[in-house]
């Protein structure tokens, strides 16, 4: 992911990937069910936009290769186990590189050595602890989200570091990328001393005298994220609401009683919130999604349906501003609705620019770049280094 | 291009960003945690703030220090603003816009975060500032871009992460979407926003030129969900939520353990692994993954029924030391201790002017030659003004006296 951020960015990135191609091709699922290291939707998308190469850099022949690309390289970004980039002896071939290193715990410390996967650094950072119901287990998110976050903050520390004109090593943990999703829950236990757990639908963190407000409530064809707010947008969300209640049917007498202009949540009882959140949960329950999004856009509200991929797709914004390419990710796929570029630089989205590499597909293009002749490549052809 | 921006005697060392000047104006997390981060690598970072309209977080969102609401008091604010200087201006005032405009002239970025045409209705839109500074790199993040038919429409982190489609990944397969808690697609977001900015900057090192950059706080996190939504695309099924189960690796669960909400996370990724802790837990169950797959449930209670008797930290170390992959389930309150985040330095802890001894966040990665250096917490209202109006813009003390009589400082 990190590298696809750089290369989405306009960098030539060459991922180099071990003769056959690297384990992670095989991970599911795959487009059109089809098990092969040509269709797996996330890799796929992590590595669109860059080029491949091959080379076994458990030989001599392959590390002396692979130092010769590198030395081209002003980054170069590897996800070993700590130790290993020494251990093969290259350390001396990226000494004049920025080397973006991603591991589950950081490169020295007590876990350094520990191996993890998603489950594991996302329960060491805290996040696990906060999601889920009150007395069940906590939950992580069905799709990984940790190998994003590591990648997103390895091309930051990447870049950086590149402002910064000389080599260096950039550290990234998995477990410390984690930490870095929950704030302000630590300034809770720092400054009040309060643990915040899980609390399933509901919001912490908006009371002075510890209520909690739902944020996730039955609609009529699935879920919206909705919460009686402060601040002046949450007070016109709450005048709004009361019009819009009243256009539909009756207000009810807890909710017409509120002088939203002088409405302050952070000071509510527990025992004054639910019985306003009972007073407004038939009503968000007898609206669907599609209706909640339209009338909160119509009259500027905090809220939002809980979307899933479909309503995505659907979006109208994400059309309005062109966010999808209409992209094929490997041959033989139709094309797709990807998404596009993070951002607008000059009005400008950055594209997609090229299939992710089928195994070893640019060796040829990429070693003659590096001034491999090509009696040389094909020596190293034979020998299997690539 | 830039004079060189003065750093705090306090921190003799380059920073990979020292002399780049950052001028910003925003509220909440989104926008300003982007100059945090800079700010962390040397950048010079000056919040443009107005005590008539002050950031909803050093007003509104508790906790406060002792409980009293002032906006020297936020903790928020001070934990997501550390590094920062602090500069009142008040922009309903004409020359407190042309004291930004100014400052932004002797600046090499402005960020901003507020709803779509505010900061151009104010006389400092990316196209006004620009004509006289070309060089400018201007960030304006916001909920769902400036343009497009929503653009307009305010929201906050949390519930964007509703529509964005991952409160729709967390939670049980039988029950209701949990929520995930805080601002989680602001963070997201801010990690491009920084990025974004840094690309930018080397481009301008090459080209010269500044750059605009319209950040959709929206269309930033869906990057995270790209594998959900082309499964839907691809496949037209519509990936929902599965507790903790996994694709691959089976089992794949979180287990209660001794003592009240203790809980240990482990995962298994092969045959071998799953031999391992067959043989050190002495649990049942057949080796192949498919088999293992088909008695999920069965082994999640048996791994269940071995955890709940033991204590959770003797369960991560007795696995560990199999290689095996297991973690506790960390409490936030456990975080500030936990021995390898402690090792990272991730929780400098710095003195506040009023809050006094808090925790600030290291950036989750370190960088050996040029590392981030947390200075201060977040600035008090105004720390930095003789600074601003005096140092950088020069103006005498007369004149700044002038200027804060006629409420320009407010």
């Amino acid at each position: 992911m990190c590298g696809r951020i750089l290369a989405d960015l306009g960098a030539d990135v060459v991922k180099v990937e071990p003769p056959g191609g690297e384990a992670d091709r095989l991970q599911p699922p795959y487009i059109g069910d089809v098990e092969n290291s040509e269709r797996s939707i996330p890799w796929l998308a992590a590595n669109v936009n860059k080029r491949g190469v091959t080379c076994d850099l458990r030989s001599t022949d392959g590390r002396a290769l692979f130092s010769r690309l590198a030395a081209t390289a002003r980054i170069v970004i590897e996800s070993f186990a700590p130790g290993r980039v020494s251990e093969l002896g290259l350390g001396e071939a990226l000494r004049d590189t920025i080397l973006v290193s991603i591991t589950p715990y950081g490169q020295d410390g007590p876990l350094a050595d520990t191996p993890g996967s998603d489950l594991e650094v996302t329960a060491a950072s805290g996040s696990l602890w906060l999601a889920g119901e009150e007395g069940r287990p906590p939950v992580r998110t069905t799709q990984a989200q940790s190998p994003y976050w590591s990648g997103m903050y390895g091309a930051l520390g990447a870049l950086v570091a590149l402002q910064s004109r000389v080599a260096q090593r950039v550290d990234v943990s998995a477990q410390a990328a984690m930490t870095t999703v929950h704030p302000p829950a630590p300034v809770w236990w720092d400054i009040a001393r309060q643990d915040h757990g899980r609390t399933g639908p509901y919001l912490l963190g908006r009371s002075n005298v510890g209520s909690r407000f739902r944020n996730l409530w039955a609609c009529a064809d699935g879920f919206v994220s909705f919460a009686i707010q402060g601040g002046p947008i949450g007070r016109h969300t709450g005048r709004m609401l009361t019009e819009w209640m009243g256009e539909r049917g009756t207000i009810p007498a807890v909710v017409a009683a509120i002088d939203w202009d002088r409405f302050d949540n952070s000071t509510l009882s527990q025992a004054q919130v639910d019985e306003l959140e009972a007073a407004i949960a038939p009503f968000l329950r007898s609206l669907t999604k599609a209706e909640f999004f339209d009338e909160v856009v119509k009259r500027k509200m905090l809220g939002y349906p809980v979307g899933d991929a479909s309503d995505t797709l659907a979006d109208p914004q994400l059309a309005a501003r062109d966010f999808w390419q209409s992209f094929s990710p490997a041959e033989g796929v139709p094309p797709l609705p990807f998404p596009g570029g993070f951002a607008l630089f000059d009005g400008e989205r950055p594209a997609l620019r090229r299939r992710a590499p089928r195994v070893g597909e640019h060796n040829a293009e990429i070693y003659r770049e590096i001034g491999v002749e090509p009696d040389e490549l094909a020596r190293l052809r034979a020998a299997g280094v690539l | 291009m830039t004079d060189l921006a003065t750093r705090p005697a306090a921190s003799p060392r380059v920073g990979a960003l020292s002399g780049i000047r950052v001028v910003e104006l925003g509220f909440a997390a989104a926008g300003p945690l982007v100059g945090k981060y800079l700010a962390n690598f040397g950048a010079e970072v000056i919040r443009l703030e107005s005590r008539l309209a002050a950031d909803v977080f050093r007003t509104t969102y508790p906790p406060f220090k002792d409980g009293i609401v002032e906006p020297d008091r936020a903790a928020m604010f001070a934990f997501y603003n550390d590094g920062k200087r602090s500069a009142t201006l008040n922009l309903k005032h004409p020359t407190g816009v042309a004291l930004a405009r100014a400052l932004i002239r002797k600046a090499d970025v402005f960020v901003e975060s507020f709803t779509p045409g505010t900061v151009a209705r104010l006389g400092l839109g990316a196209e006004t500032l620009r004509a006289d500074h070309p060089e400018l790199i201007v960030l304006s993040s916001c909920n769902q871009g400036q343009t497009g038919p929503h653009a307009f429409h305010p929201g906050y982190g949390s519930q964007l992460s509703a529509l964005a489609g991952f409160v729709q990944l967390l939670g049980e397969p039988d029950s209701t979407p949990v929520l995930l808690y805080g601002p989680y697609i602001d963070y997201i977001a801010v990690g491009y926003g920084a990025i974004a900015v840094l690309a930018a900057l080397e481009r301008r090192k090459r080209t010269g030129a500044g750059c605009t950059i319209d950040l959709s706080q929206y269309e930033a996190g869906l990057q995270f969900l790209t594998p959900t939504i082309l499964q839907f695309a691809a496949n037209g099924r519509i990936p929902g939520r599965a507790g903790n189960s996994d694709a691959v690796a089976v089992p794949h669960g979180v287990y209660r353990c001794a003592g009240p909400d203790r809980w240990v996370a482990l995962s298994v990724w092969s045959d071998a692994e799953w031999c391992v802790l067959r043989d050190v837990t002495g649990i049942e169950g057949p080796v192949s993954a498919a088999d293992r797959r088909a008695q999920r449930p069965q082994l999640d209670e048996r791994i269940g029924e071995w955890t709940a008797t033991r204590d959770r930290d003797d369960v991560v170390r007795l696995l560990r030391g199999k290689r095996l992959r297991v973690a506790p389930v960390l409490a936030i309150s456990e975080l500030f201790a936990d021995a390898q985040l402690a090792h990272r330095g991730m929780w400098p802890v710095l003195e506040h002017p009023t809050i006094g001894a808090m925790h600030v966040m290291a950036p989750p990665f370190r960088l050996s030659a040029t590392p981030s250096l947390q200075v201060s917490p977040g600035p008090t209202v105004g720390a930095d003004n003789e600074h601003v109006f005096g140092g950088i813009l020069g103006l005498s003390l007369d004149e700044r006296r002038t200027l804060e009589r006629d409420g320009v400082f407010e």
